[in-house]
């Protein structure tokens, strides 16, 4: 963890290329430390976050004066921070007996917040939960007693979790778990609170900067997809080659439970779309062997989207894995026990996270906790199918070799496509696609539930999605295109992108019939390209080329009316 | 630790701290005669103070300093 000084002198860095991002920050306390630790933080993430503060205690004032600077300012993330040192001042000052409204109050003023926020801008809002104060006026007997700080305090945090699940565009930021890992006593510290109104210690603000800019640079695209797991002494204690199946440690005795306590971890992570892969230095069968045969063993093959386990060099595989899975270096986090192989892989390979795992197993978990390497904005189904559709990708290599025409293959497969407008069951999976999306994507546009609904609603919209489904199974929705009506005439397309999972399928060609076929239908004569270079995108630079459209000022033209329809051995499915 | 040790100490934490080198603390030194050394800052300077010599200011010690010199005086009283 960066100290704030460290973080203060990321502030004179080079900006130049960074994301810009407006950020307003409103906060009832000195919030000006925050600031600097936020900017500092981000710079490390690729991100120019541009902050406007709001003065001392203003709130209220900036979000329900229409007027108001934060207006004008129109940032696209507001960070609302209400402090619970702030909460105990209007507690104390409430008549005994409007205590135990507290907590309803407070929730109706973020409910009114929000509501106000999100009609007067296009923003996301992250707000801060409570950290904990025990007033110790009731002593433990304040869990009994529903009049008291602590259960007001409680109850809050609980139902703002509530308020904020149906909402695509409020996220919580979880400074109370940030407190809860340094302690209070080192969370706050009163003299500079008294003197400064500040209620994060110098030491915790570049944790707090770091649980915010988390968030924010997940909304950016930026977060881990995948987990590469080392065998022994990570995965188990001990090594299986040499001390055999018997022996290895795993289970409910001694340092076994440290390691059955790590898979289990491992396993939720996989539960919820975290994709794992194994990549070990041993003979496959052998590392097999456990997970195909050890009665203890949390995680089974079928939790293992790619396994590698031969005794090329780490870096190799990992660049193999990478290959199968087709995301980016800088979305894995790489779990080995050994340092050596750790350096290498992280001299070796850009962007990999690496994390430095204690030498002592027992200590994995907590480290890996405070490391919050798996932040995420959305969930949705799809996700807890993610490993069998990797699994069943590496199905469909082996069958492409088995065809000597590509044409042949594509036949076999027998596909069939979806298409569909945005709806209430495809939006949240529409809006974490346009989140994940980095490399077949030609404007990386990231969209949020929110922005899904409004389209889908906007008639001067034409949205689609597109799902893809073969004989050995279905791959949900995977592609999403955009269209803008932009005159009588052109129909811009605003976005397209689609999972790299199904390239090389006839996608783009089918897509593109669909496209055409809907321009005809509806009176346009033109579709209007644009691709955006990011540093990730560079796959689809010559995507309107290669699909015939033709460069015209900076754009990519089609002449709907002149177009052949493109083969493809899709069918649309009914 | 003598006084001259003490602000020898103190200035190296403030070239640290407002990453600045040319930084020359002498007793009489007073917020207004150095560079980047604002209320903001200050709280930066009294912690990373704190922390160096492992002490805690009382709040009403933390506003009271009108120069260095008075600084010293909190410090070397908790030693």
């Amino acid at each position: 963890m960066a100290t704030f000084a460290e973080l203060k002198k990321n502030l004179k860095k080079d900006y130049t290329g960074l994301t810009a991002v407006k950020v307003a920050l409103l906060g009832d306390s000195a919030t000006q430390l925050l600031s600097q630790a936020l900017r500092g933080a981000a710079w490390a993430e690729g991100l120019d976050l541009q902050i406007w503060e709001a003065d001392f205690n203003q709130v209220e004032r900036q979000v329900f004066d229409e007027g108001s600077e934060l207006y004008e300012y129109e940032p696209q993330i507001v960070i609302v921070f209400q402090s619970s040192h702030k909460l105990l001042g209007t507690y104390n000052k409430l008549k005994p007996e409007a205590y135990s409204s507290l907590a309803s109050n407070r929730l109706e003023l973020i409910g009114n917040i929000y509501s106000q926020l999100s009609s007067k801008l296009k923003a996301k809002i992250i707000y801060f939960n409570y950290t904990e104060i025990d007033d110790a006026v009731f002593g433990n007997y304040a869990g009994k007693i529903e009049s008291s700080f602590l259960f007001q305090l409680r109850k809050l945090n609980y139902e703002l979790m509530q308020f904020a699940a149906p909402f695509a565009d409020f996220f919580l930021c979880d400074i109370s778990s940030v407190q809860n890992r340094w302690g209070k006593n080192n969370f706050f510290q009163s003299s500079i609170y008294i003197n400064t109104e500040m209620v994060l210690s110098m030491e915790v603000i570049p944790d707090v900067a770091a649980k915010t800019v988390s968030l924010i640079k997940t909304m950016y695209g930026r977060f881990n997809k995948c987990v590469i797991l080392d065998l022994d002494n990570t995965t188990w204690g001990g090594i299986i080659g040499d001390d055999g199946l018997e022996n290895i440690q795993v289970g409910s005795l001694g340092i076994g439970k440290a390691f059955t306590e790590f898979q289990y971890w491992v396993k939720k992570l996989k539960n919820r779309g975290i994709i794992l892969a194994v990549c070990s230095k041993n003979t496959e069968s052998i590392a097999k062997e456990p997970f195909e045969k050890h009665p203890d063993m949390v995680l089974h093959l079928e939790d293992i989207a790619v396994f590698v386990a031969n005794w090329e060099t780490k870096v190799d595989n990992i660049r193999h894995i990478q290959a199968i899975l087709n995301i980016g270096f800088d979305s894995m986090v790489f779990l080995d026990d050994n340092p050596f192989e750790r350096n290498i892989v992280r001299e070796n390979i850009k962007g990999i996270t690496v994390p430095e795992l204690p030498e002592d197993p027992a200590e994995y978990l907590e480290y890996l906790y405070s490391l919050n390497l798996f932040e995420t904005i959305s969930f949705s189904n799809e996700d807890a199918e993610r490993t069998k559709q990797y699994q069943v990708e590496a199905q469909r290599t082996a069958l492409l070799k088995s065809f000597t025409s590509e044409d042949d293959f594509l036949q076999n497969l027998q596909m069939v496509s979806l298409v569909e407008p945005f709806n209430k069951f495809n939006t949240p999976r529409v809006a974490q696609l346009s989140q994940r999306s980095n490399q077949f994507n030609l404007r990386t546009v990231r969209y949020i539930e929110s922005d899904i609904e409004a389209i889908g609603i906007d008639e001067s919209y034409a949205p689609f999605t597109f799902t893809l489904e073969d004989k050995f199974g279905d791959n949900g929705l995977i592609c999403i295109i955009i269209l803008k009506k932009e005159s009588s005439d052109t129909l811009f397309i605003e976005t397209w992108l689609m999972s790299c999972r199904v390239l090389k399928r006839g996608m783009e060609n089918f897509t593109l019939n669909t496209l055409v076929n809907y321009a005809r239908a509806n009176g346009f004569k033109y579709l209007k390209g644009e691709y955006i270079p990011t540093a990730k995108n560079e796959m689809v630079k010559e995507h309107y080329q290669k699909l015939g459209f033709e460069e015209k000022d900076g754009y990519w033209m089609l002449d709907a009316e002149n177009y052949t329809d493109k083969k493809c051995f899709i069918t649309t499915k009914n | 630790m003598d006084r001259q040790e003490i602000l020898n100490q103190v200035t190296q934490v403030f070239i640290d701290t407002l990453d600045e080198d040319n930084i020359t603390l002498t007793e009489s030194t007073s917020a207004d005669d150095v560079e980047g050394w604002d209320s903001l800052t200050h709280v930066q300077l009294v912690v990373a103070v704190e922390k160096k010599f492992k002490i805690r200011f009382a709040a009403k010690e933390i506003q009271s300093w009108k120069n260095v010199g008075e600084l010293v005086n909190s410090i070397s009283s908790k030693l």
